[in-house]
């Protein structure tokens, strides 16, 4: 009797518990597929926003590496080639013709040829890049510091973030861009690099010029840029995410 | 313990409690009456074994879980499970781990991949340290479908980095905020030092209680009060060692985290290296789960649920009736 009632909870026990746990899959499912639950999922976002800016110094630098510590392999996700015509001829005339705008909500919009931003002040940092997939790469970068840039065209009052437009466009033809707050443009490693590992950037890792955002993860750090809009509002541009890969879901603010 | 315990039973309603302990707080021969809420520590430990020895009950309640910490457990469970699954999603995105700051492929510790076999078969091997495993059917093809963890492991099931991380980081905030909220009851509550904190003696019978787990023998009777050494040095371990070392290892993970913070890298030894801790981190979770359930269910499942729920757990003393009859 004793044993037989055993039986019974053992097999009732299984049965809940198995039960259980396809519903809770079920229910996982259902709720990522909804449209309300990630928007509270993603409240999360803004919090660990505040709180990272809360505890992290405006200017403390991401750690710098040594020379011997540079990846072999720098592996190079996303678009790997724009693919178009147009950037197909830049890479014939070896980008001579490239200009980078600098525009938006700025007093004075600005244009910079690849060779007059090299005769800039140039920064040179041996950094680590974490992809959002959890991989990590160290890459040496020499480019423009972007706040030089940015204070050179004087940002007007209500400019709150800048907004980098890319050459490349995915199979379906949609434009990579990215977008990052106007007081990161000034961190002084946030820079707009056109050599990598001592060598003019290559084409998959984003020639001719591309974003290092060493504080944020890889996804933000925008290929092949041609030109860097200043706004109020990141509503209204592509998906209204602020990025190419926040328009499918991942977080806007990509410090963790 | 005694000095611990409100003599008498006039003790006021409104006296303080937090000399009490966690477990063992109260106990009263059965039958006895629901307590209300607002029960106060009137039964001495005293008192029971002066109630035993004149009628030798045999079985009696004593009042385990105080309700912050039920809350606290309780939470843990859809927090953790959600926490493991979803990791396991962010995990297929990359599915190896390494040591040091880099991600060479060549050198990493553990791989879970599909690979091509030559007659065109897809085969899933996990390779550790250089050994190769074929996991065909769990790990790196499952059900036709190249995943790293099956996808009844995942949240999201489907591939789905971005909905992981969002189910991930949601729910790390949620451990972070109970864990604090439980911390901070259980020191000032000295939950911590009282119950959880093995003491000399415990740690003095640490062989006579492993060999009694392996062959199933648990504490009964007065012992069953009281935590056992393994049961503190679990909790303890994972409260206060896997818990923040989980916590940190995933802060580490953070290239902002790492600005603010760079002695993170260096402790841990890199950012890889601190999402192969992270990683093992989990599967000691996973360990300490499944131990944890099997005791709960080898002890007296309904009891250990039950106490967990109301926090009323019934103690057998079949043995020291017997010895007060001999």
């Amino acid at each position: 009797m004793k044993h037989e009632r055993a039986m019974e909870r053992r097999q009732f026990l299984k049965g809940t518990l198995g039960v259980a746990s396809l519903v809770a899959l079920a229910g996982c499912d259902n709720l990522s597929q909804s449209s309300w639950f990630p928007s509270i999922l993603s409240k999360t976002e803004k919090l660990t926003e505040r709180v990272q800016r809360a505890i992290t110094p405006t200017n403390a630098l991401a750690k710098e590496y040594g020379d011997a510590d540079i990846s072999k392999v720098f592996p190079a996700n996303g678009n790997t080639d724009p693919g178009t015509e147009i950037y197909a001829e830049h890479v014939a005339k070896n980008f001579s013709e490239w200009m980078v705008e600098v525009g938006g909500l700025v007093q004075t919009p600005m244009s910079w040829s690849l060779a007059a931003l090299k005769e800039l002040p140039a920064r040179t940092q041996i950094t680590r890049h974490d992809c959002v997939e959890g991989w990590s790469a160290i890459g040496k970068w020499t480019g423009v510091p972007l706040g030089d840039l940015i204070r050179r065209v004087t940002p007007l009052p209500n400019a709150k973030f800048a907004v980098f437009h890319c050459a490349d466009v995915d199979e379906e033809g949609v434009s990579y861009y990215e977008s990052m707050a106007l007081v990161d443009c000034y961190h002084p490693q946030t820079i707009l690099a056109y050599e990598m590992n001592d060598n003019p950037l290559d084409i998959p890792h984003g020639a001719p010029l591309r974003l290092r955002f060493e504080r944020q993860l890889g996804y933000k750090h925008a290929k092949y840029v041609r030109q860097i809009e200043l706004v109020e509002t990141l509503a209204g541009i592509a998906g209204g995410k602020g990025g190419y890969w926040e328009d499918q879901g991942y977080e806007w603010y990509a410090g963790i | 313990m005694a000095l611990l315990i409100h003599e008498g039973v006039g003790t006021s309603q409104g006296q303080e409690n937090e000399q009490v302990s966690e477990l063992a707080m109260r106990s009263e021969p059965l039958p006895l009456e629901e307590p209300s809420a607002s029960d106060d520590l009137t039964a001495s430990q005293g008192d029971t074994q002066d109630a035993r020895s004149a009628s030798a009950p045999v079985a009696e309640r004593v009042y385990r879980h105080r309700l912050p910490v039920r809350i606290s457990h309780w939470l843990n469970v859809p927090i953790l499970i959600i926490l493991i699954m979803s990791g396991l999603q962010i995990f297929n995105a990359h599915p190896a781990l390494y040591w040091g700051d880099r991600s060479d492929r060549d050198q990493s510790l553990l791989s879970i991949r599909p690979v091509k076999a030559e007659n065109g078969e897809i085969r899933g091997i996990t390779t550790i340290l250089g050994h190769q495993f074929d996991t065909t059917g769990v790990l790196g093809y499952s059900n036709g479908s190249r995943h790293a963890f099956p996808a009844w492991a995942t949240v999201p099931s489907a591939k789905f980095l971005a909905m992981g991380r969002q189910w991930h980081l949601f729910f790390a905030w949620l451990l972070v905020i109970n864990g604090l909220f439980f911390t901070a009851y259980a020191l000032i509550s000295r939950h911590v030092t009282r119950d959880l904190a093995p003491t000399g003696k415990d740690l003095r019978g640490i062989g006579k209680a492993v060999k009694d787990h392996l062959v199933f023998r648990h504490p009964t009777g007065e012992e069953a009060r009281r935590y056992n050494v393994l049961q503190k040095l679990a909790y303890v371990g994972v409260l206060f060692v896997v818990a923040p070392l989980i916590i940190l290892t995933g802060l580490t993970m953070s290239p902002t985290i790492d600005t603010a913070f760079p002695w993170l890298l260096t402790i841990f030894g890199g950012r890889q290296a601190a999402r192969t801790i992270h990683f093992i981190a989990c599967f000691t979770f996973v360990g300490f789960i499944v131990i944890h359930v099997v005791e709960v269910i080898l002890t007296g499942f309904f009891n250990n649920i039950r106490s967990m729920v109301t926090g009323w757990f019934v103690v057998k003393h079949e043995h020291e009736g017997a010895n007060h009859e001999a």
